[in-house]
């Protein structure tokens, strides 16, 4: 038990537990999944599709955060990638052709790719911080997505794109096979390579990391890149719920919720050590408490409020400190710091 | 020897007495015993894991003691946290120079002593007061500079000036010297007898035995916890001195003195030929060459050009004129990486800033240095523990635990797995910049063996170290450095200490004696 309790995962997945069961003592509909046309639908399969977006940029913020960096931009990238795909297939007039669509979606990657490939160019030639870069194209990102689509909001009607966020295959949306196949590539690519620790090394130190001998430039201009191009997609996935390119409103804050999403699980953001895995518990944890606050009807207005109220919680939950200070105030010891010497490699 | 109890408490500013701290699992301190007099410098001495830190860390109210009195100035103290301690009189540099790099001089040394005029800070005042106790250490400094902007040395200085800005009766300094030259420890010899002649106690903590012979008056010796025994220092030779701390004689080191008479042959092409390489700025141009099998020591003050030299033979930093060559063809030394590729391999100065990845493993720092030249392809778990244990054995790292996270290791054992690192991407040369810097004589005498015994083996060194009576032992020859310029070549067998000081001090200045 002690060994289980020790485990870096072992408070994230806890509190993602105590939000569902929250949900279900006050609605037990909330677990209720129901099969209807061969489809799974309910709450927690909402929660598995409407999480993909965060999920995708949230694996990108990981890899850039473990460099010591932050990138602001990936919401911005997400209206640029969004109006590039939606601005291709309506300018072709052939919303259902094949070939356009793939043009469309390529396009829109390779937009996101560019602006990651920029964000690290500026990070790790020119050697700007991390923050002050990102909000450059943070920025100007939307005013980018809003030339693509001349200052309107460019919508299309083609049933093979909206598959993409909304379909489902085997009973499962979409989106979430989306997910777990970004999950599995990066974990593979991370810690089946030697890149994952090569990627702590730099966040750890990156001058001691160079003269070992690990070209650090190169790790972390792919880190913002692999963020751009994560970002890029989650935001053909945005584009495709709603059938739209809203240049002011896609994915907009979405980089809070991904930082957050990488803290929850437990990397911290002095960069070095990371887990993906955390991550995506830490997803699911925030794309829980967005159904939540829909699920038991908070009013919009306070919104803003029940939600930080929980994720101070949640982070208190999460800090060692705080639960032995709790520990003393019940008189009871049980919990011990957790500073676990030896580490667990997180493969996926 | 031994003194009686009342001659130790008689005069005595700090009685330590019985003194006993427990961790979980260990025994820190067992029943030592430490007695400073007003007036006196005395050292505290021992290995590594020995007890000095957690001795002065009792002293300074930072542990409170589980067994033991201490008293200052006759009084009964226990301190609850430093500030008892401070308010007793008790005042501590660190190793680590903790103080505030973005701040100024000035605010550094009056930080919470600030001149106040109507409840307001008075900055000139303060600023006048900062410059007078810099000037009592004979430090000339422009108090509104930031300290970060200093050397380590003048930082030093200035936590030592902010110590007696609480006119501290005791004065601790825990290995002071390790980041000074000659002439700054100089300087700071030089405050310490006056702090003494003023009555001050010093407790100075060093690795550096010809220092304790130097300037202290007593030294006590700590062994595993256990106090040795409190010597004048009159009564101890180096060699006594390090029997004492070791609780054996030193026959490794005795049996190194060889290695610096070893004849190098220098007929065929050296494995790495530096041809007038220089950078504008860092370091003039030089010429360096190292034969297969042997070991180049770079002598020089602190700020000299040894690091830069080191760091252009590695391509750490990219030389701007001349070349150099690897196995007779001249390469392109552009980034660190460079010279990896053709087995240079660089363990750097700063061991905590540039060395070690202190949140991974023993194992993964030592691995890490092959991972990087092979790139994505991740070396074979089965490969890596065979290389892992193989190492940890070979170097005698300790814990031999390769799953500890390696800022938990002292700073020798931290160095040995560095030398792991670079050992294990089979290097044509090695270059170590003070590999010994701050480290026990153990693991010293430890990392001086394996590279007498490595370059015997035809591995070729670049040795770097302020510790001359090393450099001497362990190279065939040795190159000069001043003013970051190479000023000659010596050949270690036929100089010695004094001879190397006098080169380094007088050799091609005009008119010196």
């Amino acid at each position: 038990m002690n060994a289980v309790m020790k485990h870096r995962l072992f408070w994230p997945v806890v509190v993602l537990l105590a939000l569902i069961l929250v949900n279900t003592l006050s609605r037990p509909s909330f677990v209720s999944i129901t099969v209807q046309d061969g489809r799974l639908y309910g709450s927690l399969i909402d929660i598995l599709r409407n999480s993909a977006p965060l999920m995708l940029v949230a694996l990108g913020m990981t890899l850039v955060i473990a460099t010591r960096g932050i990138d602001l931009s990936v919401g911005a990238v997400m209206a640029v990638s969004g109006a590039v795909a939606l601005q291709i297939i309506q300018d072709s007039g052939d919303a259902a052709n094949p070939s356009v669509l793939a043009v469309a979606i390529g396009a829109g990657l390779l937009a996101g790719l560019a602006c990651g490939l920029w964000n690290g160019f500026l990070i790790a030639v020119l050697g700007i911080q991390p923050i002050i870069a990102t909000l450059v194209l943070m920025l100007a990102g939307r005013g980018i997505a809003l030339l693509i689509t001349r200052g309107f909001i460019t919508t299309i009607n083609s049933d093979p794109y909206k598959f993409m966020a909304q379909g489902y295959v085997v009973g499962l949306p979409f989106a979430f096979y989306v997910s777990l196949a970004a999950i599995a590539i990066v974990a593979v690519i991370e810690r089946r390579t030697a890149l994952g620790v090569l990627t702590e090394a730099v966040g750890i130190n990156p001058e001691a990391s160079r003269l070992a001998g690990v070209r650090a430039r190169g790790i972390i201009w792919g880190a913002y890149a692999a963020s751009g191009l994560l970002a890029g997609f989650a935001g053909l996935l945005y584009s495709s719920n709603i059938m739209a390119a809203d240049a002011n409103a896609a994915g907009l804050y979405i980089e809070l919720d991904a930082i957050l999403a990488v803290v929850l699980g437990g990397t911290s953001l002095a960069g070095g050590t990371f887990s993906l895995a955390g991550t995506v518990v830490g997803v699911f944890t925030i794309q829980t408490l967005k159904s939540t606050i829909t699920f038991l009807g908070v009013p919009p207005a306070v919104t803003p409020v029940f939600m930080a109220a929980v994720v101070v919680l949640v982070v208190l939950i999460q800090s060692s400190r705080f639960r032995r200070w709790v520990g003393r105030l019940g008189g009871r010891l049980s919990v011990r710091s957790a500073q676990p010497v030896e580490r667990t490699e997180v493969a996926s | 020897m031994s003194l009686t109890d009342e001659e130790m408490t008689s005069d005595a500013l700090v009685a330590m007495r019985g003194i006993t701290i427990q961790f979980p699992g260990v025994k820190a301190l067992d029943d030592v015993d430490l007695t400073l007099r007003g007036g006196e410098i005395h050292a505290l001495m021992g290995e590594n894991g020995a007890g000095k830190s957690t001795l002065i860390k009792a002293l300074t109210g930072e542990y409170a003691v589980d067994a033991g009195s201490i008293a200052v100035a006759g009084e009964q103290r226990v301190f609850h946290g430093t500030a008892d301690a401070q308010q007793a009189g008790v005042s501590t540099v660190y190793q680590e120079v903790n103080l505030c790099a973005n701040l100024s001089v000035g605010e550094n040394v009056m930080l919470g002593h600030e001149v106040r005029r109507a409840g307001r800070i008075d900055w000139r005042a303060t600023h006048r007061a900062a410059v007078g106790h810099l000037q009592n250490l004979g430090l000339r400094l422009d108090t509104r500079t930031a300290l970060g902007s200093h050397s380590i040395a003048v930082q030093q200085l200035v936590a030592i000036s902010r110590a007696m800005v609480t006119e501290a009766k005791v004065l601790v300094l825990d290995e002071p010297t390790s980041s000074l030259d000659r002439g700054e420890v100089q300087q700071l010899f030089a405050v310490m007898r006056d702090l003494r002649s003023r009555g001050v106690a010093v407790l100075f903590v060093t690795h550096f035995l010809d220092q304790v012979f130097e300037i202290s008056d007593r030294c006590t010796v700590l062994r595993n916890g256990r106090l040795v025994g409190d010597y004048p220092i009159d009564e101890l030779s180096p060699g006594r001195l390090v029997s004492l701390m070791l609780g054996r004689e030193l026959e490794d080191l005795a049996a190194l003195s060889g290695a610096s008479d070893r004849p190098v042959d220098r007929s065929g092409t050296p494995v790495v030929r530096m041809k007038g390489a220089g950078r504008k700025g860092l370091i003039e141009p030089a010429d360096v060459d190292v034969y297969p099998g042997e070991v180049v020591g770079i002598a020089g003050l602190l700020g000299s050009g040894r690091t830069e030299l080191a760091r252009v033979l590695a391509g750490a930093e990219h030389a701007d004129s001349g070349q150099i060559e690897v196995a007779g063809k001249a390469v392109r030394l552009n980034t660190p990486r460079h010279g990896i590729d053709h087995g240079i391999a660089y363990s750097p100065e700063d061991r905590r800033a540039e060395g070690i990845l202190g949140d991974l493993t023993v194992a993964e720092n030592i691995v890490l240095g092959i991972q990087a030249r092979r790139g994505w392809r991740k070396v074979r778990r089965s490969e890596q523990d065979a290389l892992v244990s193989e190492y940890i054995a070979a170097l005698g790292i300790r814990p031999a635990n390769p799953h500890v996270l390696i800022r938990n290791l002292s700073g020798g054992n931290q160095q040995k797995v560095l030398l792991a690192r670079w050992l294990a991407t089979a290097p044509a040369l090695l270059i170590l910049d003070e590999p010994t810097r701050g480290i026990d004589v153990g693991a010293k005498a430890d990392i001086q063996s394996k590279v007498a015994e490595l370059s015997e083996q035809g591995l070729s060194v670049v040795f770097i170290s302020s510790e001359l009576e090393e450099v001497l032992r362990l190279s065939q020859r040795i190159v000069v450095m001043r003013e970051h310029r190479k000023i000659g070549e010596l050949a270690s067998s036929e100089t010695d200490v004094d001879g190397l000081i006098d080169f380094i001090a007088h050799e091609g200045r005009e008119g010196a004696a």
